[in-house]
């Protein structure tokens, strides 16, 4: 938790020093782009919804700009606490890179397996996504969505936990295609996302188990614009069941995301995890982001 | 400049039509979006849509971002367009007289930043008019592919 409290800190800290850097003259190369239209940050710190990928660059840099957030979240769920942090730049409106730490804080279950009570295993997250083609945002007389490809390289620090729970590694890389389009005249954004991963419960389970293929996964989210600084939506996200020991099931959410000004946002969400070792995981997701 | 040619590029293969059709008129009066003028009477009318555009043109010429555009322009003429224009595309049966957006913004080396910030202070203006957010989204969709003729930067 300490981390995560710093972090909170260090982001206020930041906010003035961005403001006051939206003098006239930076204007040329920061926050061109509209309210929202660079997604939230990801619980795997890839910009786009809580739980999936979009195809949007994360951060305000339009084209010929640059932009960076930073971003914390924290999911509450029935029997652990998952704290995400991290960060990514986008460039020209055409690349993002990413980075993001997981703890996955097991409280009382760790107790309970004889690992501790509050036994916290560890994940970066190292994220790579380039638009490849099409605007999500200004090509409204067309069906064509904006698609990016993005690749995350997971690291997890607990190496000999999660292949003692059957994991074949500790490391992993996931690849994904992202197709995201705003109907603006409906106020409707649709996002789709194919995912190749190893990957067991996000990567904090480690990286294969029962086989060591790559599973192709689907996410999806909706959101609908209230107003321009407030979306409601929805987002689901499957993903492999590879371990003997438990259970995986697909993560649901429905979110409320408010942007009062493009330096802020805040997402709260109702999320549900799935089977997570225990039980099924349902909690309350919260998340901040700061940046331009 | 890659950047610039892929945008060409997709442009020109999402609008097939527009490269068979005159210059002029392109995409100057964009769709009309609506079926009848309840659209129109949403943004007030004539007297509704004269305001919004007096207030736009106020609202572009405080902005760092898009002052420089408008300030040795014709604002006049260039406000009595965009009436003409959005009540077209409202169906309030107008008709435009102005030139087509490709010849009246290609010399203005205008980047996708600077279209966004128009966008956004056109939604202030329609904010200030109380123009209904669903309303303001309607003829946003409308206008936005015009970035296609506007944005040569
Ligand atoms: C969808 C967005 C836009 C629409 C619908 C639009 C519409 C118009 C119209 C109707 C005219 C008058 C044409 C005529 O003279 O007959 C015009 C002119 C002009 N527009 Fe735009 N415009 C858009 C975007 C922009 C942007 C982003 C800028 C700059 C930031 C801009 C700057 C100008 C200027 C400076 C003129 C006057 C050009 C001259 O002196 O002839 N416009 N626009």
């Amino acid at each position: 938790m300490k981390p995560l409290i710093r972090l909170m800190g260090l982001m206020a800290a930041f906010m003035p020093v961005v403001s006051a850097a939206h003098a006239e003259s930076v204007f040329d190369y920061t926050s061109g782009k509209l309210l929202l239209t660079g997604g939230v940050n990801t619980v795997e710190g890839t910009a786009g919804g809580g739980l999936t990928p979009w195809a949007v660059i994360g951060s305000y840099g339009e084209q010929g700009q640059f932009g960076a957030n930073v971003y914390a979240t924290d999911i509450n769920t029935t029997d652990y606490d998952i704290r995400s942090y991290g960060g990514l730049v986008g460039l020209d409106d055409r690349l993002e890179i990413s980075w993001s730490h997981q703890d996955f804080d097991t409280e009382a279950v760790g107790a309970a397996l004889g690992l501790g009570y509050g036994y916290t295993i560890g994940q970066d997250v190292l994220g790579v996504k380039v638009k490849v083609l099409g605007d999500a945002v200004l090509e409204q007389d067309t069906w064509l969505p904006q698609v990016a490809v993005g690749i995350q390289f997971k690291k997890n620090q607990n190496g000999a936990l999660v292949k003692a729970l059957g994991a074949r590694d500790d490391e992993g890389t996931d690849y994904y295609v992202s197709a995201t389009k705003l109907f603006l005249a409906k106020g409707l954004l649709v996002n789709g996302t194919i995912r190749a991963t190893k990957a067991n419960q996000f990567g904090i389970l480690g990286f294969g188990g029962i086989d060591d293929d790559y599973h192709y996964q689907f996410e999806g989210s909706a959101a609908y614009l209230l107003t321009r600084k407030l979306a409601i939506g929805a987002e689901v996200r499957t993903k492999p069941d590879n371990l003997a020991v438990a259970k995986e099931d697909a993560a649901f959410d429905v979110f409320v995301a408010y942007a009062p000004v493009k330096h802020i946002s805040v997402t709260l969400a109702y999320a549900d995890l799935g089977n997570i070792v225990t039980r099924r995981q349902t909690g309350l997701y919260a998340s901040l982001q700061v940046g331009f | 400049m890659k950047t610039v040619l892929i945008a060409l590029a997709l442009a020109v293969v999402a609008t097939p039509a527009l490269a068979a059709e005159p210059v002029k008129d392109s995409a100057a009066v964009a769709p009309v979006i609506a079926a009848d003028d309840s659209l129109y009477r949403e943004f007030g009318g004539h007297d509704g849509l004269v305001r919004l555009v007096d207030d736009f043109m106020l609202i572009l010429l405080d902005d760092p971002r898009t002052r420089d555009f408008f300030v040795a322009a014709k604002q006049d003429h260039i406000k009595t367009m965009l009436v003409e224009q959005f009540c077209v595309v409202l169906n309030g049966g107008c008709t435009y007289t102005g030139k087509g957006m490709k010849e009246s913004h290609a010399q203005l080396g205008i980047d996708r930043a600077s279209f966004n910030a128009l966008v956004e202070d056109l939604q202030k203006a329609m904010d200030k008019n109380d123009i209904p957010f669903h309303a303001q989204n309607k003829l946003l969709a409308a206008l936005a592919p015009q970035h296609r003729d506007i944005v040569t930067n």
